[in-house]
């Protein structure tokens, strides 16, 4: 790591180590593609320079070649081409093996790739839709499993297998701080392993242009200790607290009564659609909309009243509500915690 | 110019037209079989892709098609390659009666051909859009389909054109390549015979 | 034009008896164009073929750049709202759909249709109807294209259209279907091209030119036809399938139904991979020649850089996996692509150092297309390193459809393919003109283009790590993405006004550049033996050679013997280029357009109806026998009409 440190600087320019960024290596498979991205980095570098080198040598020399006569035309002689002739044997065999070199560690990597992973790691499922993220976590115990969407909590430490499919098209799960992607295909079941090696915050994105608001389709990613992590586990295990106060209650009915339900669950209640992000407790998320807007009163009340002025062209549609109805609304979903 | 020309070399001993790969349609034939042969290559590589994913092959309830209509094309189709050459050698030779006759019996043939590829569809036992295969079952008859259609329009012009006036050495390179071509539409017709009637009946 | 037939052997010859000017005006009659617009439409010369498919790409290259100018513009900030999504994912489609296939073939192929024959010291292509068709369907698929975006039904799913997004579900409308049917009609165009040029390069070359004597760059025109031949069918049936999943509900990608959206990938990719080696390896062949003619030898290594140019064209073939290192295939199948794309480096290293080499041991002329050249070396190794770097899976999970891609393949494809053909239209251009481009002019641009070249791409390196995805139409702020973009945006500004000035450039020099001779720079090739404009028969005698730079010899050997007043060429043997056959060349007509116009009513109207098939084909096959029939009966030697 200490030799990627002025490589990283490099790289970072305007803000290191971002919260979703390949550079950050805060997973075990990140890291090691990363370092593998050093090896190439240097390699690459090195022989760019070579070749900025021989082409300047070429120019100053070429510059300075002197006619053998005037007007001449053709090849120096042939003793001189020879010299060339073994250089070029020489340049493509040092390509050669450099190639091979930078593939033999391309294998190493991906073997270290494929033998990273514990034999009981946490089981998530992975759902994409246009445009937001389905977020399951599987227990043997139908009890204990937790259904969430456009967030991942994962325990530092340990390692996770991640299921992928698609209800619709293409879509790619990225979370370059932890690791490399994965395509979401319909029709087929995919695989991506993580091991978060420090807490963080981070961002993954849709990485396979997915329609309209591919370019909104984020996933906020918290890795905890593992005691905060359960914590948080046993949190969604919970149905959100019945509403009381008059705002909430009000804005409970509503969601029953108004389209809200049949896309979208709460747990504890009779909302159980599942078409749409559940939000048994999207107060406790960092973002809506996948990734779209933090997660603010206001925020959640812009949301329902317009979310096609946020996020054109999303499956969510504009329900028509008046000033109360949307503050009603608003007391509501802040109880999902 | 620097320098005059030197006139060393007289080309008007040689001839006007050449037969085989002495003539450029020769060159764009062979372009276009390599063409065309890609394409059959591709959407066989579809077939076998789509046969690989995991189900039976024909998806049930399909049935394989019904092999009477496919069998009597593709031993009528080996069949006509005997006119062909015959064709093919007379245009070799230009003579032009023998030329004209084969041309005559290839349009027949080419006519038969034409129905019984119209049974063929009607006995695949499966359409286009019922499922993928049934989808690729259907390329690959098509796009034979638009070949033996195509050479045998090329056919049908030739033969008139080898009753008129304007019969001249170029036109029997022309039907001498004609030939050729028949060969590129049955021998593609080969595996594609196989991978429809066949590989679903072994396959299972 | 044509005059009364006298008997056999009693024909206008060239030779010695019949040279100079009275050859010159005999020649210049039976060769050249009709007058007017109705001349240029019947027009079967290479020459002007050439000349507009190079003008109608470059239009498609402005209209390009102005889409990069509109996403550029949008992405200067983080979450403007200068163009809605929609209308981005037009953009963005647009923008690749036009560079790819609207530009960067049909450019080479300008170059080649234009170049070719004079390169072989012969008169015409193989089959010049067919170019002429070819050219027509070019337009008609461009024009397609583009008047769908215009009328806001453009496509909006990428320039490699995945599915499903593509497919009938997720795309409504007639969108894809367009993009689709547009892909058929540059296939045809590009297909025909090649047939052309293959037939070309192989049957007519000068007597004496051996396989072991073309140009270098005649090697790489003769190794992208070939490729062209085995890739494009893979495009256009797998745009095929798509129509037709799309318009009859057929299932070939719907994996419900037994299919999958992964083989639309395969059948893509098979074709576009190779793709791009077919826009590079043309300007590889510029390169060759430019430097050639700069430094006054012949270029190092001719066999080397021809076997390297044949290696790159078959590896092509076997890369195009690596498209899909995240569609969770395999882990072996990967292996084996990652050493393959690792491979292809090697013959472009092979190169690089010839012509490197060629530079140290001449005597260079820092004219205008060498300065293009060494932009290019500079540019190219970049996006050359980017990619073994993406040639490694676990690389390439990271780095796949971000913006570390987008920087890779625009230094592969502007400084690997357009750097070296600016350069080239500079070297050619008093060959095309008769006219120098300024020199000043030049220097300015280049420069221009150079650093806001860099200036634009280099940046989204550095995003794309920082994990920026692609083909997105906003950004978040306080990602750190903000300073690259902004940099890269005003970037592309200065570039885009750098390229409009090389066309400036253009065309003043059309209008007032200083009059070429015929070999301004005394380079060695067969083109450079024909005047500046060449004469509409390009060589009044068929040039003989011995060696594979001709003009650098004293002697001018001449075959002789071919008829004045008919059309007439001839024909060679494939390998050692014997003369073998006097072939008649085409007389100009007005067929192909015909045939093109009944095609193109074919290919738009199956898009709404699938009868479109039958009812469209036999208009297409009466033009098409048309063209072949014999207009009039000619007794004696062979015309065709």
């Amino acid at each position: 790591m200490k030799r990627a440190a002025p490589l990283l600087l490099v790289l970072c320019g305007a803000g290191c180590g971002g919260s979703q960024s390949v550079a950050g290596r805060d997973g075990v498979q990140g890291a090691l593609i990363g370092g593998l991205f050093d090896v190439f980095l240097w390699t690459t570098a090195a022989v760019y320079l070579f070749v900025l080198a021989y082409l300047a040598l070429a120019l100053v020399r070429g510059r300075r070649h002197r006619r053998d006569r005037a007007g001449a035309q053709g090849e120096p002689a042939a003793q001189a081409e020879r010299i060339w002739h073994i250089g070029l044997i020489a340049f493509a065999g040092a390509t050669a093996l450099i190639l091979a070199g930078l593939t033999v560690a391309t294998w190493l990597t991906d073997r270290a790739l494929a033998e990273a992973g514990d034999a009981a790691p946490l089981e998530i499922e992975v759902i994409g839709h246009q445009w937001w993220w389905e977020v399951r976590y599987q227990d043997p115990v139908a009890s204990r499993i937790v259904r969430t969407a456009n967030e991942l909590h994962l325990p530092a430490g340990r390692a996770a297998h991640i299921t992928l499919k698609s209800t619709d098209v293409i879509h790619s799960l990225w979370i370059p701080n932890l690791a490399g992607k994965q395509d979401l295909i319909p029709g087929r079941i995919a695989d991506l392993s993580l091991h978060p090696l420090r807490t963080g915050v981070f961002r993954a994105q849709c990485a396979e242009f997915c329609g309209l608001q591919h370019a909104r389709m984020a996933l906020d990613v918290t890795v905890e200790t593992p005691a905060e992590f359960a914590r948080w586990y046993d949190a969604q295990l919970v149905p959100p607290p019945a509403p009381t106060g008059g705002a909430a209650l009000a804005g409970f009915a509503l969601f029953q009564n108004r389209q809200c339900a049949s896309c979208h669950a709460v747990a504890g209640t009779p909302a159980s659609g599942m078409v749409a992000p559940d939000l048994s407790h999207v107060a406790s998320r960092r973002t809506i909309a996948a990734g779209t807007l933090p997660t603010t009163r206001d925020n959640l009340m812009a949301w329902v009243a317009d979310p096609q002025a946020v996020k054109p062209g999303n499956n969510m549609p504009k329900v028509p509500l008046t000033e109360a109805e949307l503050a009603a609304l608003g007391a509501y979903l802040e109880t999902l915690k | 110019m620097t320098s005059e020309p030197q006139f060393t070399t007289d080309l008007e001993p040689l001839p006007t037209h050449a037969f085989g790969h002495r003539s450029l349609t020769w060159w764009g034939i062979v372009a276009f079989f390599l063409i065309e042969g890609t394409a059959f290559a591709v959407a066989i590589a579809a077939y076998f892709y789509l046969m690989n994913q995991d189900q039976a092959w024909p998806p049930p309830p399909f049935l394989p098609p019904d092999l009477l209509a496919g069998t009597l094309f593709t031993v009528l189709m080996l069949l006509s390659e005997v006119p062909n050459t015959i064709a093919k050698k007379a245009a070799e030779h230009e003579d032009l009666k023998p030329v004209r006759r084969m041309l005559i019996a290839a349009s027949l043939i080419g006519l038969a051909l034409m129905i019984l590829r119209a049974f063929e569809f009607a006995s695949l036992n499966v359409l286009w859009y019922q499922n993928a295969y049934g989808s690729v079952v259907w390329l690959l008859l098509v796009l034979h389909t638009a070949h033996i259609a195509t050479d045998w329009v090329d056919t049908l012009v030739l033969t008139a054109l080898m009753h008129t006036k304007h019969v001249s050495g170029r036109k029997f390179v022309d039907c001498a390549e004609n030939a050729v071509y028949w060969r590129f539409v049955w021998l593609t017709w080969l595996p594609i015979y196989a991978l429809i009637y066949w590989l679903p009946r072994l396959a299972g | 034009m044509t005059a009364k037939k006298k008997k056999p052997r009693e024909y206008l010859r060239d030779g010695p008896d019949f040279t100079g000017a009275p050859l010159h005006e005999k020649l210049s009659e039976t060769w050249r164009d009709g007058p007017g617009l109705i001349g240029w439409i019947k027009s079967v010369d290479h020459k002007s073929i050439g000349k507009r498919y190079l003008v109608t790409a470059m239009v498609f290259l402005a209209l390009g750049g102005v889409l990069a100018a509109l996403m550029r513009l949008q992405l200067s900030g983080a979450e403007q709202e200068i163009i809605g999504p929609d209308r981005y994912n037009q953009i963005f489609t647009m923008h690749g759909t036009t560079m790819m296939f609207l530009f960067a073939v049909p450019v080479m192929d300008a170059m080649a249709i234009y170049l070719v024959p004079l390169m072989l010291g012969t008169r015409n292509t193989a089959f010049p109807r067919l170019n002429a068709f070819s050219y027509w369907m070019y337009l008609a698929g461009g024009s397609l294209l583009w008047v769908a975006f215009v009328l806001n039904i453009g496509p909006d799913a990428g320039w490699f259209s995945y599915t499903p997004l593509s497919g009938p579900e997720y795309s409504l409308g007639k969108r894809i279907d367009v993009w689709a049917q547009m892909v058929t009609f540059t296939e045809v165009a590009a297909l025909a091209v090649a047939v052309s040029l293959t037939a070309t390069i192989l049957k007519k070359r000068a007597p004496g030119m051996t396989l072991a004597r073309m140009p270098i760059f005649v090697w790489s025109i003769l190794v992208v036809s070939l490729m062209v031949i085995f890739s494009m069918p893979s495009v256009a049936t797998a745009s095929g399938m798509l129509l037709s999943d799309r318009l009859v509900g057929t299932q070939f990608y719907n994996s419900y139904e037994y299919g999958d959206s992964l083989l639309w990938q395969h059948l893509f990719w098979f074709f576009g991979h190779p793709e791009v080696y077919i826009i590079f390896l043309p300007a590889a062949g510029f390169v060759s020649e430019i430097v050639q003619a700069y430094t006054g030898r012949r270029t190092f290594g001719y066999t080397a850089i021809v076997l390297a140019l044949c290696a790159t064209g078959l590896l092509a073939f076997g890369l195009w996996v690596h498209h899909m290192f995240t569609t969770g295939l395999p882990r072996l199948g990967y292996a084996f692509y990652t050493a393959a794309s690792m491979a292809v480096a090697i013959p472009a290293g092979i190169q690089i150092f010839c012509w490197i080499a060629t530079i140290w041991t001449g005597r260079p002329r820092f004219m205008v297309p060498l300065l293009w050249v060494i932009g290019f070396i500079v540019t190219f190794v970049i996006g050359g390193l980017s990619g073994v770097m993406l040639a490694s899976v676990p690389l390439d999970l990271q780095v796949h459809d971000t913006y570390f891609v987008v920087a890779h393949f625009h230094y592969v494809l502007i400084g690997g393919a357009v750097f070296p053909l600016l350069g080239a239209i500079t070297y050619w251009f008093p060959k095309f003109a008769g006219r120098l481009m300024s020199e000043r002019l030049g220097r300015i641009g280049f420069w221009l283009s150079f650093l806001s070249f860099h200036a634009t791409f280099f940046p989204m390196h550095i995003v794309g790590l920082q994990g920026m995805p692609r083909r997105v139409y906003t950004y978040p702020a306080g990602m750190g993405w903000e300073t690259f973009n902004l940099i890269s945006s005003i970037g592309a500004v200065v570039f885009a006004a750098s390229v409009a000035l090389f066309a400036v450039n253009m065309l003043l020099s059309l209008r007032k550049g200083e009059r070429a001779a015929d070999n301004p720079w005394g380079a060695p090739g067969l083109e450079w033996a024909t005047a500046s404009p060449p004469a509409p028969y390009n060589f009044a005698h068929i040039p003989i050679v011995a060696d594979n730079s001709p003009l650098w010899n004293e002697e001018r050997p001449v075959a002789y013997g071919l008829r004045v007043e008919d059309r007439e060429m001839i024909v060679t043997t494939a390998v050692e280029a014997w003369p073998d056959v006097r072939e008649p060349s085409p007389e100009p007509t007005a067929w192909p357009l015909i045939a093109a116009l009944a095609t193109t009513v074919l290919f738009v109207a199956s898009i709404f109806t699938p009868w479109a098939l039958v009812i469209g084909a036999p208009p297409v096959a009466a033009a098409l026998v048309a063209w072949f029939w014999p207009k009039r009966h000619h007794e004696g030697e062979p015309v065709i009409e």
